[in-house]
């Protein structure tokens, strides 16, 4: 079905989108050139035991409470009917426009010993009472957990509706109940989806420093930060950084391989409504409960905080410049959304269409920055593009002499989105794939016998079933570009200034009060197009 | 598609990439910033010296280490010509790494005290960060207290809380702990204090602050500025500071402090700004904004700062933090300081 020239057409794009990932990778791998040795020698002893128990532990707890709670949530609101069960289907993605490391700081303000809530409880019930601490690995895993679960969610729920109803049709015609046939039917049909949303979440987890720095839990990440802040060691950080990654590309192997290649997809193409199930009674009650409860705990108490300290700084914080920190911070996540959502598409296809095993490992490796510290990526790939700066420098020089003009390729848009695609291919790849493993191979074979083949096939059988994927995928990336900080701290134009800049602005000193004003802004940004995009996602397939 | 359509698109967007990848802020009267003091703290002070002057400060804020990084990769094509921070072990690093230039001038040395500056007169503090012992005023009288060394004493067991040792504040005490005492006295005395602490360390001061006003310990380490910004807000504050190891090796101070770039090519003119930022009201408002202590001992300490008391500020060189930071850390490593 595919010819040579789709094949290295294939290779090609394949190799192209790999290359701001392979950036990083290489700086990575040209530190291990030199080992740092003496840091090594002592993070094995010290630190590294430590940490890669906490890591481990964090990350089971974040991958499976997420799962369960994403997965959860997904089934209740696209197969049943309870009161606010229209509002919850798109209000449960909104713990997505808010920062972790914000979450987490609210979180460790008002459960901490010192917070309102231990005050108060001390002043009823004495002196001498302890709750378990929030600045610990279980408070860490819950503020991911909360701050995470909505890529789980939201991968489900689209699985669900698109290729749910089908599989709930065929297991109740063979005289299953409603709860077996979500687990001998529904789910597996929906496994890739949900195993997408938690192979990001545990790519987030692994790279995450704002919410495990501010709740003070040692993790491998933040063994990198030490040796490179702490012991002036670049080096070291870029070597751990490629054990991460490694760690990271090992785990989606091993998932693979455990998915195996059943093919989990549906030849029917549209939108099969699925059949909502009427919850009555006690049923109903807690199905809103559930879902109250959680968005609670994610988003409106901790937006409550929020604009309540900004509404303290808001009179001497609060002027005209923050329309255009808004409005770049828009224009910048969208249009940055757009490049990387088209990229998953095309590496989506790449990898689709072909049998090689280089090719699809290339492909996981394109994906993989989503699982190294922003930080650390951003420096990576800042090195060889300043270098490639530097030479093409010389070259102007020696053509030009003193009238050559300055370059300054490292500090601008193109290197930022470059550094974007590197860091979220893997959040725009994880909605598409599992967007593509749904649509039958026998749908193009039917679309190749009526002449309908290449672009024509994109756009008239492929894009419609896609849609909905498409736009989750967009989604989730235009929301992790608002909230994104280092690389945008790093290759950012001068004078150029956003909403989460403004964050580190204020956090960089420690006023995470001052902060909770354009923290409260990316949301309020934030929400509009989530809500907008979720809207859809639900109304199209 | 067609061709020639196409081509002329890409011919508009090799141009348009072109056009936005020219250095900007490259006219002679602009100097270059790259800053790890945030921006609310540097920008009155780069506008203040615009008006004064007519020379426009462009300037980059981010992480100290990244900025690092960032000069090293850019090389002699960096478009930056002054590099600051907020403590003095990054200038150390960036100044062994061979990122910033020697100064001569006789301003700076005249101003600046010696140990406040790079002995090489590669950079220089331009504001002073005073690192001491918070207490409740609650359950602690200020006789009890002494050093930094004497919380590590069995009468502080579960009385002390701490920041995390992530925080290069706490690095630059401990590094300069070693300088005083060696390290073996040194991993002693950090032993101690984890043994004492009273709930695991703390993510920031003002966490620890509130930590000991609500009555989760007893006495701290913070820097005063932490202490400041929640007394404005809240006169009655049940915390004071006692400033440490007076007659004996004086407050650990740590720095906010520049240096030219070595790769500069306006060295005359960025020295000419570290000299305006070393003398009177530049000295005066670099360190009021953030309620900090001004490196020239001439300039006027803000009136609230000033209140808490005069005190003895520990002489050795803050280089010695950097040279001795790594160190440090592995000291902390070993000694279960997290």
């Amino acid at each position: 079905m595919t010819g040579p020239p789709s094949r290295y057409a294939a290779a090609i794009t394949v190799a192209l989108l790999s290359v701001p990932a392979l950036l990083p990778m290489l700086s990575a791998a040209a530190a291990w050139l030199s080992p740092a040795t003496e840091v090594w020698q002592h993070q094995l002893q010290h630190v590294l035991p430590r940490v890669a128990v906490n890591t481990a532990l964090l990350l089971a707890l974040v991958g499976i409470a997420t799962a369960i709670l994403g997965t959860t949530l997904a089934w209740l609101v696209a197969a049943h009917e309870f009161p606010g069960r229209g509002f919850f289907s798109w209000a449960l993605l909104l713990p997505l426009a808010v920062p972790g490391y914000v979450l987490a700081v609210v979180f460790a303000g008002a459960l901490d010993y010192a917070g309102p809530l231990q005050g108060w409880l001390r002043e009823q019930l004495g002196q001498g009472l302890r709750l378990p601490a929030i600045r610990s690995l279980g408070g860490a895993a819950v503020v991911l957990t909360l701050c995470l679960y909505p890529y789980v969610y939201m991968l489900a729920r689209v699985a669900f509706e698109t290729a749910g109803s089908r599989g709930l049709e065929v297991a109740q015609s063979l005289g299953l109940g409603r709860a077996a046939a979500f687990r001998k039917a529904v789910l597996p049909a929906a496994r890739p989806a949900i195993a997408a949303g938690i192979a990001l979440v545990c790519m987030e987890t692994l790279a995450d420093f704002g919410v495990v720095a501010a709740l003070n839990v040692d993790t491998f990440t933040t063994a990198i930060y030490r040796a490179w802040f702490g012991m002036f060691s670049i080096s070291a950080a870029l070597q751990m950084a490629a054990v991460l990654a490694l760690l990271a590309l090992g785990g989606t192997w091993l998932e693979r391989m455990l998915r195996g290649d059943r093919g989990f997809a549906s030849d029917r193409a549209g939108r099969l409504d699925l059949p909502r199930q009427r919850l009555e009674g006690a049923s109903a009650i807690a199905a809103t409960a559930t879902a109250l409860a959680v968005l609670s705990a994610a988003f409106i108490l901790p937006m409550i905080q929020l604009l309540h300290w900004s509404v303290q700084h808001a009179a001497t914080d609060l002027d005209s410049r923050y329309w255009a920190f808004a409005g770049r911070s828009v224009v910048v996540a969208a249009s940055g959304a757009l490049v990387v959502v088209a990229a998953a598409l095309a590496l989506g296809y790449a990898v689709r269409g072909s049998t090689s095993r280089w090719l699809r490992g290339l492909g996981r490796v394109a994906t993989i920055g989503y699982a190294i510290p922003g930080t650390v990526l951003a420096v990576g790939l800042f090195a060889p593009v300043s270098g490639f700066n530097n030479w093409l420098q010389q070259q102007l020089d020696s053509v030009l002499g003193t009238s050559a003009p300055q370059l300054f390729l490292q500090g601008t848009l193109l290197t930022m989105f470059i550094a974007y695609l590197a860091r979220f291919l893997a959040v725009g790849s994880g909605p598409v794939e599992s967007g593509l493993a749904r649509i039958h191979r026998n749908l193009d074979q039917a679309a190749e016998i009526l002449g309908v083949r290449g672009a024509a096939r994109l756009s008239r059988v492929h894009l419609p079933l896609l849609r909905g994927s498409l736009l989750a995928a967009g989604v989730l990336v235009f929301v992790d570009l608002m909230k994104e900080l280092p690389i945008t701290l790093m290759t950012r134009p001068f004078g150029f200034e956003t909403l989460a800049l403004r964050v580190f602005e204020m956090t960089a000193e420690g006023e995470w009060t001052r902060a909770a004003l354009p923290s409260v802004m990316i949301v309020a940004v934030g929400i509009l197009p989530v809500v907008l995009l979720a809207r859809r996602v639900t109304h199209v397939a | 598609m067609n061709f020639s359509l196409s081509l002329r698109g890409g011919s508009a967007a090799i141009t348009l990439l072109l056009a936005i990848t020219i250095a900007p802020g490259v006219s002679a009267e602009t100097l270059v910033v790259y800053s790890a003091r945030n921006e609310q703290l540097v920008k009155p002070i780069f506008e203040a010296y615009t008006r004064e002057t007519g020379v426009d400060i462009d300037f980059a804020t981010g992480d100290a280490a990244m900025l690092i990084e960032r000069l090293t990769a850019e090389g002699r094509n960096t478009p930056a010509d002054l590099l600051m921070t907020v403590d003095a072990g990054e200038l150390w690093n960036a100044a062994e790494r061979g990122l910033l230039r020697p100064v001569e001038s006789a301003t700076l040395e005249r101003n600046i005290p010696a140990y406040l500056r790079d002995p090489g007169n590669r950079w220089f503090g331009f504001s002073m960060r005073a690192r001491t012992i918070a207490y409740s005023t609650q359950r602690v009288a200020p006789t009890e207290l002494s050093t930094y060394e004497a919380l590590a004493g069995p009468e502080w067991k579960g009385r002390l809380c701490l920041r995390t040792s992530k925080k290069v504040y706490n690095q630059s005490l401990v590094a300069t702990m070693i300088a005083a005492h060696g390290e073996a006295k040194t991993e002693q005395v950090v032993r101690g204090w984890v043994e004492n602490l009273a709930t695991d360390v703390f993510a920031n001061d003002t966490q620890l602050l509130e930590g000991i006003a609500a009555g989760q310990c007893d006495v701290g380490i913070v820097n005063s500025y932490y202490y400041g910004r929640i007394l404005k807000q809240r006169p009655d504050f049940p915390v004071k500071l006692f400033w440490a190891n007076q007659g004996a090796g004086g407050v650990h101070v740590n720095i906010s402090g520049a240096g030219v770039v070595a790769h500069s090519r306006k060295v005359a003119a960025a020295t000419r700004f570290l000299e305006w930022l070393s003398t009177g009201t530049a000295q005066q408002h670099f360190a009021a904004v953030n309620m900090e202590f001004p490196a020239n001992p001439a300039a006027p300490i803000d009136p609230l700062v000033k209140s808490w008391g005069d005190f003895e500020p520990s002489l050795i060189n803050v280089a010695e933090a950097g040279r001795l930071q790594p160190a440090a850390v592995r000291l902390m490593d070993r000694a279960g300081y997290r």
